[in-house]
């Protein structure tokens, strides 16, 4: 029997790059509205946009495929760096008072993360919440903490090691980029080619056939769901170091997107389909369509319709090409 | 005994179903080739073959769901609807599946009526007079069902009949039963075989689709055969001999094998592996009491049952998916953890549950990562990435053992034939390597080619030194047991020693009719 059947590989490939020509479109419009456009400085602009919503899409996009999904992402991107940001900053730019070494504000980040995660992971999981009421009541808390906490207010002044992943650049590139590069392939990879990757593929096909071949399911998705907080947190810092402050809304209707830039990029919501290079193909398209209507002249207040319809027609496109998404 | 009801057609017609000449491809592959078949009112047909011989094609064809590229179907004597007219198909044919198609939180009443409104009636839903005709087409062809009852409390058998009364209430007088007694204890089968009399009386025209050979001879008129998307023989069921049907299934595979079994010889059993005491285990799907059980190394234990009888909820506790109340389970003489089928498998343990489509494979991915799903720490390094060529090593050679027929190694074992996707299953748990094998039904709902090699993997598994315990329904299954364990309303009720076994007393024995010594 042959090892690998030349057609599902090549099947496989064109469902992740479904979206590639529509990128391609995306691009020849944008020159046209703009001459801006194909310029370095607004395509790097265009990734670091897309650079903290592609943590938030890593980041649920392993949660997708074994089956489950967090909204409270978004609030764990808003939550945890403005913990760590309150706690460092003085009083003048709205902190707390305490001043703290920003090495500890950034521990504070990634404990809010793993905290937010590993409860989420044990009460959808464990205690079998479902899902979807629980981890919207989460994010309507975190996210009620982050405005009450805040009073509508904006942490600002923040030290040089606190805004460095959304501040700095390597090689005239971003941090952010990097490392939202360096996530996708992490992912891509250990998705591929990790024993608990492909169980998570497994769990997300059928988890009570993962259960009975003696997958540990459940360790692994409250694993999977404290990753993904962590994830969500580290994204957060690099909003907050790009705007170099944490504003009351950061995270406010993220999820959204990142819901949408998943699903178009081919990670089913049933859980067990999907790979992490076709959701970045979702955060690229989602990213140039941002950019593309702030370059062209469409009112701010329009910019959410166009947003939706254009998600849509991706949809759309895509079920035309022939995958089954959405 | 007419048993018309208000809704049915008016004249009889000769046939209620008719496929003639029909041929239907997908792709290159001939899924039926000029096969012509008629039910008459007040027959039941039955359709055998193996699993793709072209049976669920045929009844796509017959329910709709399908167009025949060349050849015509008929039902009720006229021409078959256009595909998109669900509600005339519906109305003159209807399946019931293996699996359940009923609205569990609606009440009987509700999914016999479901989105159709009771006669004379707009949108709005009369509650009270659509229990009453509920009730009255209940009383109308015997049913014993409440029809308030919430269909999520049903058994399997009266799930079938309330998809059986939806259907002769629109109006259908074709029936086609896929593997309706693949689920159904002995005594809920012979209430079915009873209903189907009824229906038969009453004009309805059954197609019968089972593996099981002997129910064809019990209930059915007529057979027929399909093999490879061809009719390879069809007629009166009295003419045609049982060994004649499974050659015509069969086609030029070699013979079977003697149904009988050698008697094992005691001393060329190894030491206790599996050693269950004093299990104790509350279940829905059948509680245990007291169970003792001990299997030696080389030893094929069934573990025989009626559905409910506990047998299947002895094999899932002793893997780790049930926590027992009470009681304890040792694998090489040492105790296992309860409750973890991770920790209960890392002792050396492979399973094959029962329900392949349930906890059996990950539909959407490949054969050969279903076939490592047990092994990924084993084909993983240090690290725990996965060696590509350790995984495809271990899937070819179980592929090989097992004969699995795949187009390639990463097919989707969703797209596999039932026989297939069960040879995966097994082949999971084989992969491992495992010292004691818990197998619960594993040849149910498969061809007979497949059934052997299923079963010869298992007597293959036994003679190599594995501690096999086999739970079973199928008396077929035991013929690789060495020793037999009956087990009624959840404790141990007899023990057969030795085989070939006794057909009478052990159905005996599992219906509880009389301890066997």
């Amino acid at each position: 029997m042959a090892r690998r059947d030349f057609r599902f590989v090549v099947l496989n490939w064109f469902r992740e790059l479904t979206l590639v020509p529509v990128i391609v479109v995306m691009m020849f419009a944008g020159s046209l509205v703009n001459p801006v456009f194909f310029t370095t400085s607004n395509l790097i602009n265009v990734a670091e946009g897309g650079a903290a919503l592609g943590m938030v899409v890593v980041a649920e996009s392993l949660i997708l495929l074994t089956g489950k999904f967090d909204i409270s992402l978004q609030g764990t991107f808003g939550l945890a760096p403005l913990l760590g940001a309150w706690l460092i900053a003085p009083k003048a730019s709205q902190g707390l008072g305490t001043e703290w070494n920003p090495w500890l504000g950034l521990l504070v980040v990634l404990l809010v993360g793993l905290a937010v995660g590993t409860f989420n992971g044990l009460l959808v999981i464990k205690a079998n919440f479902n899902a979807f009421i629980f981890t919207l009541a989460m994010s309507i808390l975190l996210t009620g903490l982050q405005l009450g906490w805040l009073g509508g207010q904006t942490v600002y002044n923040l030290p040089e090691a606190y805004i460095y992943l959304g501040a700095e650049s390597w090689f005239g590139v971003p941090v952010a980029i990097w490392l939202t590069i360096a996530a996708f392939a992490a992912a891509a990879l250990f998705l591929r080619y990790h024993r608990i990757g492909r169980a998570m593929y497994a769990i997300g096909g059928n988890l009570e056939a993962a259960r009975a071949a003696g997958i540990q399911v459940d360790r692994i998705r409250i694993g999977v769901f404290i990753v993904a907080s962590l994830l969500a947190a580290i994204g957060g810092l690099m909003q907050a170091g790009r705007v170099t402050a944490v504003t009351a809304g950061q995270g406010s209707n993220l999820i959204f997107g990142v819901f949408a830039a998943a699903v178009i990029g081919g990670i089913s919501l049933e859980g067990g389909r999907g790979r992490v290079v076709g959701a970045l193909t979702g955060v690229i398209l989602l990213a140039l369509v941002t950019n593309i209507l702030t370059l062209s002249d469409v009112s701010s207040t329009w910019i959410d319709a166009v947003d939706g319809a254009i998600i849509l027609i991706a949809l759309g496109l895509a079920k035309l090409i022939g995958t089954e998404r959405a | 005994m007419q048993r018309f009801s208000s809704t049915g057609p008016a004249t009889s017609p000769a046939t209620v179903g008719e496929a003639e000449n029909v041929s239907k491809s997908f792709g290159e592959t001939h899924a039926l080739v000029d096969v012509s078949l008629t039910v008459q009112p007040g027959e039941c047909h039955a359709l055998v073959g193996r699993n793709g011989a072209g049976k669920s094609t045929l009844v796509t064809l017959f329910t709709g769901l399908n167009r025949p590229d060349r050849g015509a179907i008929r039902l009720a004597g006229e021409a078959a609807p256009s595909l998109a007219d669900r509600g005339a198909w519906l109305a003159r044919v209807a399946c019931v599946y293996q699996r359940s198609m009923v609205v569990p939180p609606l009440t009987v009443a509700e999914n016999v009526f479901l989105n159709r409104p009771v006669q004379g009636e707009g949108a709005v839903i009369n509650w009270r007079r659509m229990r009453a005709e509920a009730h009255e087409l209940m009383l109308e062809w015997g049913f014993d069902i409440d029809v308030d009852q919430e269909a999520a409390t049903l058994t399997v058998e009266q799930r079938q009949i309330v998809e059986i009364a939806r259907a002769l209430s629109i109006g259908a007088r074709f029936l086609i039963l896929d593997e309706p007694t693949a689920a159904l204890e002995k005594a809920a089968v012979d209430r079915l075989f009873e209903r189907v009399r009824r229906l038969r009386e009453g004009g309805v025209g059954v197609l019968y689709i089972s593996h099981h050979l002997e129910e064809i001879y019990e209930i059915c008129q007529r057979v027929s055969v399909l093999r490879d998307g061809e009719l390879v023989l069809s007629g009166r069921v009295g003419d045609i001999s049982q060994a004649k049907l499974v050659a015509a299934m069969v086609g030029s595979a070699p013979p079977r094998r003697a149904t009988e079994i050698e008697a094992v010889r005691v001393d060329s059993l190894g030491g206790t592996k599996l050693e269950v005491k004093q299990l104790t285990v509350a279940s829905r799907g059948g509680s245990v009491i007291d169970v003792d059980l001990s299997v030696r190394a080389g030893e094929c234990v069934g573990l025989v049952g009626l559905r409910g009888s506990g047998t299947a909820t002895v094999a899932d506790a002793v893997v780790g998916l049930i926590k027992p109340r009470r009681g304890s389970i040792a694998i090489d003489g040492s105790p296992v953890p309860v409750g973890s089928v991770h920790a209960t498998l890392r002792r050396g343990v492979g399973y094959v549950p029962q329900d392949r489509h349930a906890r059996g494979f990950s539909p959407q991915l490949g054969v050969d990562e279903n076939l490592t799903h047990a092994v990924l720490d084993r084909i993983a390094d240090r690290f725990g990435f996965v060696s590509a060529r350790r995984r495809t090593r271990i899937a070819q050679e179980e592929a090989q053992v097992l004969q699995i027929v795949a187009r390639s190694l990463d097919q989707p074992v969703s797209s596999l034939s039932g026989g297939n996707q069960q040879k995966v299953v097994v082949g999971r748990a084989l992969a491992s390597k495992p010292s004691v094998l818990v197998a619960v039904n594993p040849t149910v709902g498969v061809d007979v080619a497949s059934k052997e090699a299923l079963l010869d993997a298992l007597g293959r598994a036994r003679d190599e030194g594995v501690a096999v315990l086999l739970v079973s329904d199928d008396f077929e299954d035991l013929r690789v047991c060495t020793r037999l364990v009956v087990m009624v309303r959840g404790r141990v009720t007899a023990q057969f020693d030795r085989g070939p076994w006794d057909r009478q007393k052990l159905i005996s024995a599992v219906e509880g009719l009389e301890v066997a010594v």
